[in-house]
């Protein structure tokens, strides 16, 4: 996994800590760089901590000093907000965010963008995310285009696009990675809680992103 | 927040009435909802910095509470709210919480229109 530069395209702080964290921190540990573009400060999450840490209106600026230290824990030095709104990225001007997303691949010339795999990412900010940086590296010569790898959570996605074909052992992360995830408290803290007291079973899902983390290499087809 | 005072909201609500005021107004399943139960019907509506200025308003029930509020061409309402605070701007936060302490409905008055 030698790349030059990383780029990083989520929607809201904390899709980096479950999905890519463990890939995230092997990369920053090998003195690659990695960018982080996070579109929004995820202002309309449901959670709001435990016991109850945020109103709608004081969520953005603690979401933003999570993901700061989230950041921190990861290694990423270059976080780039785009100051989008939570649940709007799929009505916004997807021409403009693809613009804006191709702006910083082509100053960054990254040789690996992960993303969101359009329609089988489950919100529709992941989506719109993962094909507004599909769209932008679609507009590139494509002798110039990173490699892109994907994330698909949606049920049946397997059953759609197939087998996830990289699928990096995180495990050595595992511990590192709970870091970051705590990191974002007001979104996990009942999550923490919950792996604390084993009470509940730990959720399978994230038991196996903690072991595993798994990308589909999206390949472009020219229109 | 704290939990809702039914006799202090009334109060605030009776000074509103006849201001002008930038409304937010969102309920939510969470965008996951379908996801962990595919036989769940997710809806929600979410609307921000709608200025209108109501006749009057009124907090009922016993807790989760419903406020509504009667303007010159219609109405607007929530329902589910449990918890209230007057923030630092001054902007009049009411909101629903489950059990788990998640957000269900929001309802904010203010004078001055919301951040984007």
């Amino acid at each position: 996994m030698e790349e030059s530069h990383v780029l990083v395209v989520f929607p809201h702080p904390d899709d980096e800590a479950f999905g890519v964290a463990g890939t995230i921190m092997k990369h920053t540990d090998n003195g690659t760089p990695v960018t982080y573009v996070c579109l929004t400060l995820g202002e309309m999450g449901r959670n709001m901590g435990r016991p109850v840490m945020a109103t709608r209106e004081s969520l953005p600026l603690i979401r933003r000093e999570e993901l700061d230290e989230a950041c921190r824990l990861l290694g990423i030095t270059d976080l780039r907000r785009f100051g989008m709104r939570d649940k709007t990225v799929e009505f916004a001007d997807q021409d403009a965010l693809a613009d804006r997303i191709g702006d910083v691949i082509n100053e960054l010339k990254p040789s690996l963008v992960i993303t969101f795999y359009p329609g089988y990412a489950v919100h529709p900010d992941h989506d719109a995310t993962g094909a507004c940086v599909i769209e932008a590296v679609r507009r590139m010569n494509p002798e110039d285009r990173p490699t892109i790898h994907a994330i698909a959570f949606a049920n049946g996605s397997e059953e759609a696009i197939g087998e996830a074909d990289v699928v990096r052992d995180v495990r050595d992360y595992s511990d590192r990675k709970m870091e970051v995830i705590a990191a974002h408290a007001s979104q996990t803290a009942g999550l923490m809680e919950q792996i604390k007291n084993r009470v509940e079973k730990l959720d399978d899902t994230l038991a196996e992103q903690l072991s595993n983390e798994r990308f589909w290499t999206y390949t472009i087809e020219d229109k | 927040m704290e939990a809702i005072d039914k006799t202090r909201v009334q109060e605030l609500l009776d000074e509103l009435a006849g201001t002008p005021l930038y409304i937010h107004l969102e309920t939510t399943n969470g965008a996951y909802a379908s996801h962990v139960n595919e036989s769940f019907f997710s809806a929600g509506a979410f609307i921000r910095n709608v200025k209108l200025t109501f006749l009057h308003g009124k907090i009922a029930g016993a807790g989760p509470y419903r406020i509504g509020f009667e303007t010159e061409l219609g109405w607007l309402y929530g329902e589910g709210l449990t918890d209230f605070e007057v923030d630092k701007e001054g902007r009049y936060l009411f909101a629903g919480h489950d059990a788990d302490g998640r957000l269900a409905i929001a309802l904010e008055l203010s004078r001055e229109p919301f951040t984007k």
